[in-house]
C-alpha cells in the first residue's frame, strides 16, 4: 500500500516536473488562438467589425467579447470557418455580403490632398502633396476607407471583374434523377 | 533491336475514331478576312503588344514581345494592317475576352526578313532566346514555353530525350499526319533539342496504331543517319501523357514533386520539335499549326491553319452536318466545349471536334458513387478518384490535397469508366481552381496584413518622434527663457551705450548669417526703454533659437541616398526643384480649394517612397 502510494507520488512529481519544464521550454510566444482567428479574417483592415483592424477583432473574439459574425468582407464563409475553429454556433452575417471591390481614383479630378493616403490602412495609394494620386489595384483590399475622406469625391469602388487569370471552374451542376 | 518497354498503371482503351481524318493530306486553310491573334497563348507572362491600330505588319513580324523568361513571343500570321488591339473572345472554356491583335490581311502574305541560323554555331543561351522570341511552345496542348524546358538540371545529365508522337487522345490525328508528311524536318529538329540538353539517347514514342507514322519516322532517321530509336508503344490512353510516355520508354517514374529533368529525362511533342526547326533553320516563327478538324462533318481533315483564324471559318471548311450542336476543342477526353465559334485558333488548338447529340450523347444524370473502385483502377497516376470526388464535392479542399489532387492530370479515364456517370474531372478541376484562388487570396491577405502592420508601426514611430520633438522644444524654450532673461539684463545694462540688438545676436549667432527670416529680428531697432524692450527681446530670442534648432535638426536628417549621385541625376534633381519652385501660385490655388472643400492640408507631404 505504502509502496503503491510512493510510486504514484513519485510519478506525480516526475510528470509534474516534466510538464513544468515543457511549459517553459516550448512556450509559445503570443496567443495562438488569436493568430488562428486572424488567419481566417480577410485582412481587409476596414474596421466594419467595429474594431480598428483585423487583429483587434481577432483578439476580441478570442477573449469572448465579440460575436463571430461581424466581418462583412469575410462573408458567410468566414463565419463558418470561425464557428468551426471556436466551436460556436454559425450565425447569419450582421451585414449584407458584397462582391470584392477595388477603389479607383478619377485621376482628372484628384487635387492631391493626400487625405486618402492617410486613410488607406494597407498603403495601397501612391501620391504626393498637390500631385495626382493613384491606387495600386493589386494591393487594394477594398476596405472603402479612402472613399469618405476624399474632399472632391473622386474615389469610387468597383467590383473586381472576372478575368482569365482569376477565372475558376464552377461547381458541377448535378441533375438529380427522379426516383421512378 | 527493340528496347524493353515498360508499362504504366491504369489507362483505358476508348474507340479512337482517327481513321476518318487521315484520309486526306494536310490541307492549307485559306487566309480568313480577319485574324484575331490573342497575345496570351502560352503558359507564363502575357506578351506585351508591340503594335497599335493602323500599323502595317509583315508576315512573321513580332507583335507581342515575351514578358520575362517564362513567356513566349507572338507574331503576325500574315502581312496586313492592324485594325485594333482590343479584347476579344478567348479560346477558353470561360468564354471571357483576352487582349487580342485584330489583323486585316492584305492578301500578299509577305514575309518580313527571315534569318536562318545554325544552332550549332550559337551559344545555348542564345538558342533558347531565339526559341522564346520565335514563340515556340509545347504544341501538344499544354503550351508550356519550350525554351524553359531546355535547361538540363545541374547535377543530373540528361540520359534520354523523349519525343512524344503518341497522340493517344481519340479523334486527334494532327501529329500523325505531321510525322507522315514532315518527318524529315522533325528528325532534323530533334538535333536542336538533343544538343541543347546534351542528351545521350533519343527515343521517339509513337502509338502502334499509327504504323505509317512509325515507318516514316524510321525512314527519316535512317536517311539522316541519326541514332534515334523510333519505338511503337502499345495503344492505350493516356500513353501520350508526358509522364506516362517517359515511364513506358525509360521505366522512370517522375514523382509529383520533381521535374523530369531531375531524373535525366525530358519530353517534347513532335509538333513542337517541328516548329523549333522551322524557327531556327528557316527563321520562321510559329504563326500556324496543324489542327485536326473532325467529328460530325462531311469532310474531316487536318489543316494547317494560321493562328488567329476564327474557328467559324475553320469549321466551315469541314462542312458540318446539320445536327451538329456544339464544338469541342482538344480531344473528347481532355478537351472542353467551345463557348463560341468566334474564338480564334491558338497555339493550344490541336483539334476541333464537331459534336452531335447522337455522337456524344449528353451525360446521363449523375448517380451516387457506389465505391466500386473502377476509377482507381484506371487512374494512370494511381490516385483514388472516388475519395478525391468525395472531398471535392464536399468542398473539403484540405483533404483533396492530402489525396494528391495536384497529381491528377485530368486525363478523364476515371469519368470514362465510372458506372455512376459522375463527371469526376469536373469536380477535380473545380477543386483545383478553388484551391489556387484561395492560395492567391491568402497570399494577398498576408501581404495586406504585413503592410498594415508596417503602416501602424510607422505611424507610431512618427507620433513618438513628434511627441519627442515637442517635449524637446518645450524644454529648450524653458532654458532659452532663462538665458534670454540674463541676456536681457545685460542688454538693459548696455542700453545706454545704444546697442540693443546685440542680445539677440548673442543668442543666435549663426542665424544672422543663414536664415533670411531671422534678418528682421536682427535689424537694429530704435533704442527703447529697457523695461519695455525686455519681454519683446525675450520673445524674439526664443523664436530665433527655435528656428535655429529646427534648421539643425533638418540638416541632421538629410536623406541618405543622395550622396553619390551622377551629374546626370543631379541635373534632374535641380530641374525638378526648379519646377517645384516655379509655379507656387497654382499650387497654392489648389491648396486653398482643398481647404475650401472642407479640409486643411495635412502635414505629411510625400509618402511615395514608403
Ligand atoms: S470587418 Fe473583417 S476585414 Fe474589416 S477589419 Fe474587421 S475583421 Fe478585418
Ligand atoms: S485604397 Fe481605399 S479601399 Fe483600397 S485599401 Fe486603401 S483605403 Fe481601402
Ligand atoms: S483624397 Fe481624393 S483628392 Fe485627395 S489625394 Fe486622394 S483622391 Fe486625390
Ligand atoms: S468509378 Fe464512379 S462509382 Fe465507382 S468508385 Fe469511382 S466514382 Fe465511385
Amino acid at each position: 500500500m505504502i509502496i503503491t502510494l510512493a510510486i504514484m507520488a513519485l510519478g506525480a512529481v516526475v510528470l509534474g516536473a516534466a510538464l513544468g519544464y515543457a511549459s517553459i521550454k516550448f512556450r509559445v510566444e503570443g496567443d495562438p488562438l488569436v493568430e488562428k482567428i486572424e488567419a481566417i479574417l480577410p485582412q481587409t483592415q476596414c474596421g466594419q467589425c467595429g474594431y480598428p483592424g483585423c487583429k483587434p477583432y481577432a483578439t476580441a473574439i478570442s477573449a469572448g467579447e465579440a460575436e463571430i459574425n461581424l466581418c462583412p468582407p469575410g462573408g458567410m464563409d468566414g463565419v463558418r470557418k470561425l464557428a468551426d475553429l471556436l466551436g460556436r454556433e454559425v450565425k447569419p452575417l450582421e451585414a449584407e455580403e458584397k462582391p470584392r471591390q477595388v477603389a479607383i481614383i478619377d485621376e482628372q479630378t484628384c487635387i492631391g490632398c493626400t487625405l486618402c493616403i492617410q486613410a488607406c490602412p494597407v498603403d495601397a495609394i501612391v501620391g504626393a502633396a498637390k500631385q495626382m494620386h493613384t491606387i495600386i489595384e493589386p494591393l487594394c483590399t477594398g476596405c472603402e476607407l479612402c472613399v469618405k475622406p476624399c474632399p472632391v469625391e473622386c474615389i469610387s469602388m468597383q467590383p473586381i471583374a472576372e478575368k482569365l487569370d482569376n477565372w475558376k471552374w464552377k461547381y458541377p451542376v448535378i441533375e438529380i434523377k427522379r426516383a421512378a | 533491336m527493340l528496347p524493353r518497354l515498360f508499362s504504366f498503371k491504369g489507362g483505358v482503351k476508348p474507340q479512337t475514331h482517327k481513321a476518318s481524318s487521315v484520309q486526306l493530306p494536310i490541307g492549307q486553310a485559306p487566309l480568313p478576312a480577319r485574324l484575331y491573334v490573342p497575345l496570351h497563348q502560352s503558359i507564363g507572362g502575357q506578351p506585351n503588344p508591340l503594335v497599335e491600330a493602323g500599323d502595317r505588319v509583315g508576315k512573321g513580324q513580332l507583335i507581342g514581345g515575351a514578358d520575362g523568361w517564362m513567356s513566349a513571343a507572338v507574331h503576325a500570321p500574315t502581312s496586313g494592317t492592324v485594325l485594333a488591339v482590343e479584347d476579344h473572345l478567348a479560346a477558353h472554356p470561360s468564354g471571357l475576352p483576352t487582349l487580342t491583335v485584330v489583323l486585316e490581311p492584305d492578301g500578299r502574305d509577305e514575309w518580313v526578313e527571315r534569318t536562318p541560323v545554325d544552332h550549332r554555331r550559337l551559344a545555348p543561351e542564345r538558342v533558347r532566346e531565339l526559341l522564346r522570341d520565335a514563340g515556340v511552345v509545347g504544341l501538344g496542348g499544354a503550351v508550356f514555353p519550350s525554351h524553359a524546358k531546355l535547361t538540363a538540371a545541374e547535377t543530373v545529365p540528361v540520359d534520354e530525350l523523349v519525343i512524344n508522337g503518341a497522340e493517344c487522345e481519340p479523334y486527334m490525328s494532327c501529329d500523325d499526319l505531321l510525322m507522315r508528311e514532315r518527318s524529315d524536318e522533325i528528325v532534323r529538329g530533334i538535333a536542336i533539342f538533343r544538343d541543347l540538353l546534351a542528351a545521350r539517347r533519343v527515343l521517339i514514342g509513337i502509338e502502334d496504331n499509327k504504323p505509317e507514322a512509325v515507318l516514316a519516322m524510321q525512314q527519316a532517321v535512317a536517311q539522316l543517319g541519326e541514332d534515334y530509336q523510333v519505338v511503337a508503344v502499345p495503344t492505350r490512353y493516356p500513353a501520350g501523357g508526358a509522364k506516362q510516355l517517359i515511364r513506358v520508354l525509360t521505366g522512370k517514374e517522375v514523382p509529383a514533386s520533381k521535374r523530369s529533368t531531375d531524373l535525366g529525362v525530358q519530353c517534347f511533342n513532335v509538333a513542337t520539335v517541328y516548329t523549333a526547326w522551322r524557327a531556327l533553320a528557316c527563321g520562321e516563327p510559329v504563326i500556324s499549326r496543324i489542327v485536326t478538324l473532325t467529328g460530325n462533318l462531311e469532310q474531316p481533315r487536318n489543316w494547317e491553319v494560321r493562328l488567329g483564324t476564327p474557328l467559324r471559318e475553320l469549321v466551315a471548311l469541314g462542312k458540318p452536318k446539320a445536327d451538329t450542336n456544339r464544338y469541342l476543342m482538344g480531344g473528347p477526353m481532355m478537351g472542353f466545349e467551345l463557348p463560341s465559334l468566334d474564338a480564334p485558333v491558338v497555339k493550344a488548338t490541336n483539334c476541333v471536334i464537331a459534336a452531335s447529340p447522337t455522337m456524344f450523347p449528353p451525360n446521363p444524370p449523375e448517380m451516387p458513387c457506389i465505391r466500386c473502385g473502377a476509377c482507381a483502377e484506371v487512374c494512370p497516376h494511381e490516385l483514388q478518384p472516388f475519395e478525391l470526388y468525395w472531398f471535392a464535392r464536399a468542398r473539403n479542399f484540405g483533404k483533396t490535397q492530402e489525396y494528391h489532387i495536384f497529381d491528377c492530370i485530368e486525363c478523364g479515364c476515371c469519368s470514362y469508366v465510372c458506372p455512376s456517370h459522375i463527371p469526376l474531372v469536373q469536380y477535380f478541376r473545380f477543386a483545383k481552381s478553388e484551391i489556387w484562388s484561395r492560395e492567391r487570396d491568402k497570399n494577398a491577405a498576408d501581404a495586406a496584413k504585413a503592410r498594415f502592420e508596417l503602416r501602424n508601426a510607422r505611424e507610431e514611430r512618427e507620433q513618438a518622434e513628434k511627441a519627442e520633438r515637442l517635449a524637446r522644444a518645450a524644454a529648450a524654450r524653458a532654458a532659452d527663457k532663462k538665458a534670454a532673461a540674463t541676456a536681457a539684463v545685460a542688454a538693459a545694462a548696455a542700453a545706454e551705450s545704444g546697442a540693443p540688438a546685440t542680445a539677440v545676436a548673442a543668442t543666435g549667432p549663426t542665424a544672422a548669417a543663414g536664415s533670411p527670416i531671422s534678418a528682421p529680428a536682427n535689424a537694429p531697432r530704435p533704442a527703447t526703454p529697457a523695461t519695455a524692450g525686455d519681454a519683446e527681446a525675450i520673445k524674439k530670442a526664443t523664436i530665433v533659437a527655435a528656428m535655429e534648432r529646427a534648421r539643425a535638426q533638418r540638416e541632421a536628417v538629410q536623406p541618405k541616398n543622395t550622396e553619390q549621385l551622377s551629374s546626370e541625376q543631379k541635373r534632374q534633381i535641380a530641374a525638378v526643384e526648379a519646377r517645384r519652385a516655379a509655379p507656387p501660385a497654382r499650387a497654392e490655388a489648389q491648396a486653398t480649394s482643398a481647404a475650401a472643400a472642407g479640409s486643411s492640408l495635412p502635414e505629411t507631404p510625400d509618402r511615395t517612397g514608403d
